[in-house]
């Protein structure tokens, strides 16, 4: 709307002189500040006119764009630049990378190659020696960096932020050069970094000393670098998940202190025991977040080691072993806690879980995804108690019946998440829910009992709703989905996979919906390319798009309905596409699709095109980046019926 | 060769002997008077004398010449440079007081080459030494001895023709010549002695009453151990040439004493830290023991009441008993001796380091004692002796314990962990600590570095073999157990980790990850079954570096 009024507006004004010339630069930059959420209302502005266009060049600082090809003439346009995302071109060669750093130099503050390839340490080197303001860099998932690549990062003298998550390749001599060269460094992530140890971590510890967060996933680190990093003055985040080096022994040095430390996470390490926990308590002063996911059982003993931790605001025990005794003396902790997860915990129980939340009246958020013991009981009581609830995640409690869902709506209002993915709610239960006004997330996935009637209440009350999941909830009808698509503007994602009454109309309504980004409808077999058509004509960031098993969708070039593959090919930034078991689709029409998305990154086929489509052109979709996944799996009958995969699906749970 | 050499020698030894008897101990002393001052024409003699002149007094140097020569003689055996060695001894016949270290000159060494331990070390070692028996030695000394008859054999022919020709000469003239001749004969005798000596350590000798052969004989012993066994069984012989090598010791050790030097090594306490780090014995609740100098550089220290030879083990004497007689085949005296304060409780030994100001001897403030002898033995050597040998493929690493340069060779020059100020680690550790430790030091990577895989493996080597058997055996079972790293607690009890984190290489840290952990993101499959085929090959093939190698190369 703004767009066409802005556009009305500049023809009416050609006329005579443009009166937008008299606005100053400061005021278009006020209104353009409060432009950035959606990256089309930007590029609306800018075509309104002249002035408008060079005053949004200038404003623009963050930058996401789709091709690297065009990379030139884009850094060219927006010259004051500082923050690089480069996560859509998956292509980002060394050459690339010299533009950037021509066109950017200075200016530049923060890259994010994290979904890019193809470069080497010599674009790095590059970049950093002519970025010199670099502040942040991203480099998770380059696997093929070596420590020359360090090496080079090692240059960025301002570097603040650095991302290496998965980069396998650096060794302890890559870790080193960093630690050594850039020492404002105040957030590391090494995480699968499996090639750095102890020399690596002691070493960033001791040389850069204004480190606040420190990620260590996976690293096998020991005790040895631990003292060191316990040593550092600002530390506040350290995350040790799955470091089987670390042990009770280990734990120890946390008795001298680290008096910044506010969250820890020691998730998966499994030396780990009440005995180390203890030490804790003792040592850190300000903790407020603790993750002790699939650890050591959550026993009395381990509850009494942490009781206390006096400013713990959060404790995420997923995945562990959990005994009534053990909830029960966290209940009696002296803090209150604000969020607290047992997602995945075998042995919660009604009685353990009722007696904790009693006491623990502010919490905030609520995990129990899984918990299969609880019954209304424990609903009855979490109501009851914790009414500040925003996040309740109960995914699986299969044993809460219809009407303690009721108990949801009726006493949390302040709800923005909803977890009730394979849950007994029926159309009752949603209606009383709708009261949350604030709900942004609700996921109803195989839900079986509730039908549009329930829906059509979501969708007029939580105007807010940006995340809905619907998978194989097969009551819903066109009705609900229209319902959604006319209450909630903001969606964001939505799934339908397997909800096969779906048609075309539904899509048509979820057009509307400009801020989609994901769309996943396997197994919908009357979505045709008609649907698929609006949504690619409405919907322009789309970046996921599942239509497995859409039968009726055409996508041969040569057959009459080639909207459906012209409308794809339009959505520029789609990213991933599934398409499999597609009645209709000649090698033709599918090269032509595959073309003409010039972001894609991963595609999945049919393992009969290989053959059909010309070697040459996978392998230049390949060089732009796109990787392929071939299946070989023959077509199925599915059991349509989703009550029938539900009970194979517990039958295999049971096994 | 062997036999081809032995009826010659044998021949000249008949018609030697009668002159032996009658001239050798006067030549001597003629020797040590004059110096020997004329005769350009006879080479092999006068050249004897000439070394002692070069050679400076300073004992330092003087090694370092030997070692020269060593090393000459490691690439060319040639009999130039053999000879040269041999001749090296001459001037330490005569002037064993003056130069002690001068043994080292002893043509005998060569044969102790490959584990020439104590190349400064006094007589005493070498005399003991001398008698592990080694063939190719035996060949070195017949082909000298060889040669040298020849040398005489001209010199006599020499002396017949000239007399032939000039009729009339001074006595003095002559008597000079047959000096000479004398004194070649001696070096033949010697050497002969000495080579029989190697080969027959118990051979019952006839008696030698000739007091001027005694002293030969005492000379010998002071150069070649064996000579006193040779040259008589007779027990007032051998204890007079023990006699003599007794002072030379004393001479010798007051001289290693100045030479001494504090050089404190970063590897020095590689098993005797291992052993006490950790130990806190309050004072006075053990027996301190201190060793003499020489006690502790002695190669040997179990020796044959009968002979002399030494031993490192008791076992080995005890086997080398048998063939004094019957009477030490019998069991009893083969059997072990068993410690006889058995039934009372044993009062702990500690030793202390004989060094004064050594933080391991007694009288230091914050006295550490060390736990064994081997402690002992390995200490001072590494803190107080000499490091003499050099690693041949460096050229730049010395040690004064042969063991740590052979594991100093072992990976000399392979993992070469250099930092950016050019100064090269031979471990990873040593150089993280070196950047820790200075401002702007950066880790250098190497240039082929893109090609290399992934360096992290190449560290696991370094521990010492018990430690990495405890480690990977750890290892195995944590990887299986599931339950992570099971062994890691026998590590730390044990104490002997040395470095933990090559415990937890990134190699052997993959599989256990996957076995362990469903959430790990299962690496590209090649990659996982090498790392597996390199824990197994780790397993397998004990040396632990093999498996190492293998490792890496998977991994590229």
């Amino acid at each position: 709307m703004k767009k066409q009024k802005s556009t009305n507006e500049s023809v009416f004004n050609n006329n005579n002189n443009n009166h937008f010339d008299y606005l100053s630069e400061e005021i278009v930059f006020a209104i353009l500040d409060g432009l950035d959420e959606n990256p089309i209302d930007n590029k609306s502005f800018s075509l309104v006119c002249k002035s408008f266009y060079a005053i949004e060049s200038r404003h623009r600082k963050i930058l996401r764009p789709l091709r690297s090809e065009h990379l030139t003439k884009v850094l060219n346009r927006y010259p004051n630049v500082t923050r690089l995302n480069l996560s859509l071109c998956p292509r980002i060669t060394d050459t690339s990378l010299s533009i950037i750093s021509t066109a950017c130099n200075e200016t530049l503050r923060s890259i994010d190659l994290s979904r890019s390839k193809f470069f080497s340490h010599l674009g790095l080197s590059n970049l950093v020696t002519n970025c010199s303001n670099l502040i942040e860099i991203d480099l998770s998932n380059a696997t093929e960096l070596r420590d020359s690549a360090a090496a080079a990062i090692a240059e960025a003298k301002n570097l603040e932020k650095l991302w290496l998550g998965r980069c396998k390749s650096i060794t302890d001599i890559g870790i080193g050069c960093i630690a050594v060269g850039c020492r404002k460094l105040r957030l590391i992530n090494l995480k699968w970094c499996l090639g750095v140890g102890d020399l690596g971590v002691g070493l960033i510890a001791v040389k850069c000393k204004e480190i606040r967060s420190l990620d260590l996933s996976y690293l096998p680190i020991t005790k040895k670098c631990l003292s060191s990093i316990l040593k550092l003055q600002y530390l506040e985040d350290l995350v040790l998940e799955g470091c089987f080096g670390i042990d009770d022994g280990s734990l120890a040095v946390l008795k001298q202190g680290c008096k910044s430390l506010e969250t820890l996470d020691m998730s998966s390490c499994q030396n780990v025991s009440h005995v180390g926990l203890s030490s804790l308590t003792s040592g850190t002063g300000c903790l407020r977040q603790l993750i002790l996911a699939y650890g050591s059982p959550v026993t009395l003993a381990l509850a009494d080691s942490l009781q206390k931790l006096s400013t713990l605001q959060s404790i995420k025990l997923d995945g562990c072993l959990v005994t009534c005794p053990g909830l029960k003396a966290i209940g009696n902790w002296c803090v209150s806690l604000r969020e607290l997860s047992l997602s995945k915990c075998t042995g919660v129980t009604d009685k353990g879980l009722s007696s904790l939340v009693t006491k623990h009246k502010d919490l905030r958020k609520l995990d129990i995804t899984c918990c299969r013991k609880i019954t209304h009981v424990s609903i009855a009581h979490i109501t009851n108690s914790c009414t500040l609830l925003t996040s309740l995640k109960m995914e699986s409690c299969t044993l809460v019946p219809k009407e303690a869902f009721v108990l949801i709506g009726q006493r949390c209002h302040f709800l923005e998440e909803l977890d009730l993915t394979d849950n007994e709610i029926d159309d009752e239960g949603l209606k009383s829910i709708s009261r949350c006004f604030k709900l942004s997330s609700l996921k109803l996935g195989i839900c079986l009992n509730m039908t549009d009637d329930g829906l059509i209440h979501i969708g007029m009350c939580c105007s807010k709703l940006i995340e809905l999941d619907l998978y194989r909830s097969e009551g819903i009808k066109d009705t609900g989905i229209q319902a959604i698509a006319r209450g909630c503007p903001g969606l964001e994602m939505i799934n339908l996979a397997y909800c096969k009454d779906i048609s075309d109309s539904s899509l048509l309504s979820l057009s509307k919906c400009w801020k989609l980004n994901a769309l996943e409808s396997r197994g919908c077999p009357l979505i045709t390319s008609f649907g698929l058509a609006a949504i690619a004509t409405g919907c322009k960031q789309l970046t996921k798009l599942d239509i497995k098993k859409c039968y009726t969708i055409n996508l041969s070039y040569s057959s009459v309905t080639d909207v459906g593959l012209l409308s794809l090919a339009s959505i520029s930034c789609l990213q991933s596409m599934t398409i499999l078991h597609l009645k209709g689709l000649t090698p033709k029409g599918l090269a032509a699709a595959l073309l003409a998305c010039g972001g894609l990154t991963k595609v999945k086929l049919q393992a009969s095109f290989k053959s059909l489509l010309p070697p040459p052109l996978f392998e230049h979709l390949e060089a732009r980046g796109c990787s392929f996944q071939w299946r070989d799996k023959l077509f199925q009958a599915e059991l349509d019926d989703s009550r029938c995969w539900k009970l194979q699906l517990e039958d295999i749970r049971l096994l | 060769m062997l036999q081809a050499n032995s009826e010659p020698i044998e021949g000249i030894c008949a018609i030697l002997n009668p002159l032996l008897s009658f001239d050798l101990g006067g030549g001597l002393e003629m020797d040590l008077k004059e110096k020997l001052s004329v005769d350009t024409w006879t080479k092999s003699s006068s050249s004897c004398h000439e070394l002692p002149k070069k050679a400076p007094p300073d004992h330092q140097s003087f090694t370092n010449f030997n070692l020269q020569q060593y090393q000459q003689k490691w690439e060319d055996p040639s009999n130039q440079d053999y000879d040269m060695t041999i001749e090296s001894q001459f001037p330490e016949f005569n002037q064993t007081s003056e130069a002690p270290s001068s043994v080292t000159c002893n043509p005998n060494n060569q044969t102790e080459i490959p584990d020439q331990q104590d190349v400064q070390m006094n007589e005493m070692c070498d005399s003991s030494r001398i008698q592990d028996w080694d063939p190719r030695a035996m060949l070195n000394n017949l082909s000298f001895l060889e040669q040298k008859i020849h040398q005489l054999q001209d010199l006599v022919h020499l002396v017949v023709s000239r007399r032939g020709q000039v009729v009339t000469r001074s006595d003095e003239l002559v008597s000079q010549q047959q000096q000479l001749i004398t004194a070649d004969l001696t070096s033949i005798i010697v050497q002969l002695i000495s080579t029989a000596g190697s080969l027959l350590p118990s051979v019952k000798q006839t008696l030698y009453t000739n007091p001027s052969i005694t002293q030969f004989g005492q000379l010998g012993g002071v150069v070649f151990p064996s000579g006193p066994n040779l040259n008589g069984s007779a027990v007032q012989q051998n204890i007079g040439g023990r006699k003599v090598s007794d002072q030379s010791n004393h001479v010798d050790l007051a001289g290693s004493c100045k030479i001494e030097q504090n050089c404190i090594e970063d590897h020095e306490s590689k098993d005797e830290e291992d052993a006490d780090e950790g130990e806190n014995l309050p004072p006075g609740s053990y027996e301190i023991l201190q060793l003499e100098k020489e006690e502790i550089l002695a190669p040997h220290t179990h020796f044959c009441m009968i002979c002399g030879k030494g031993f490192k083990r008791d076992a080995n004497l005890r086997m080398h008993m048998r063939g004094h007689g019957d009477e030490y085949k019998t069991p009893a005296a083969l059997a072990k001796p068993h410690k006889e304060s058995s039934s009372e409780p044993m009062l702990i030994k500690r030793y202390s380091c004989p060094y004064a100001g050594c933080k391991r001897n007694k009288d230091h403030k914050k006295f550490q004692p060390l736990k064994t002898i081997l402690c002992v033995k390995n200490h001072y050597k590494r803190t107080h002796c000499d490091k003499s040998y050099t690693c041949s493929r460096c050229n730049t690493k010395k040690f004064s314990v042969i063991a740590d340069l052979k594991t100093h060779e072992k990976h000399c020059g392979r993992d070469k962990w250099l930092c950016s100020c050019g100064t090269t680690f031979s471990r990873k550790d040593k150089l993280f600590g070196h950047i820790a430790l200075f401002q702007g030091h950066t880790p250098a990577i190497s240039l082929d570095e893109t090609k290399a895989s992934a360096s992290g493996p190449s560290d696991l080597g370094e521990d010492n073999e018990a430690t990495n058997k405890v480690e990977f055996t750890g290892l195995n079972f944590g990887s299986n157990v599931l339950n992570g790293f099971g062994g890691q607690n026998v590590l730390d009890i044990k104490g002997s980790v040395d470095d933990p984190a090559s415990f937890f290489s990134p190699l052997s840290f993959d599989p256990c990850n996957l076995s362990g952990l469903h959430e790990f993101p299962r690496p590209p499959f090649e990659d996982s079954e090498s790392s597996f085929s390199f824990l197994m090959s780790g397993l397998c093939n004990y040396p632990r570096k093999t498996g190492g190698d293998s490792g890496s190369n998977d991994l590229e």
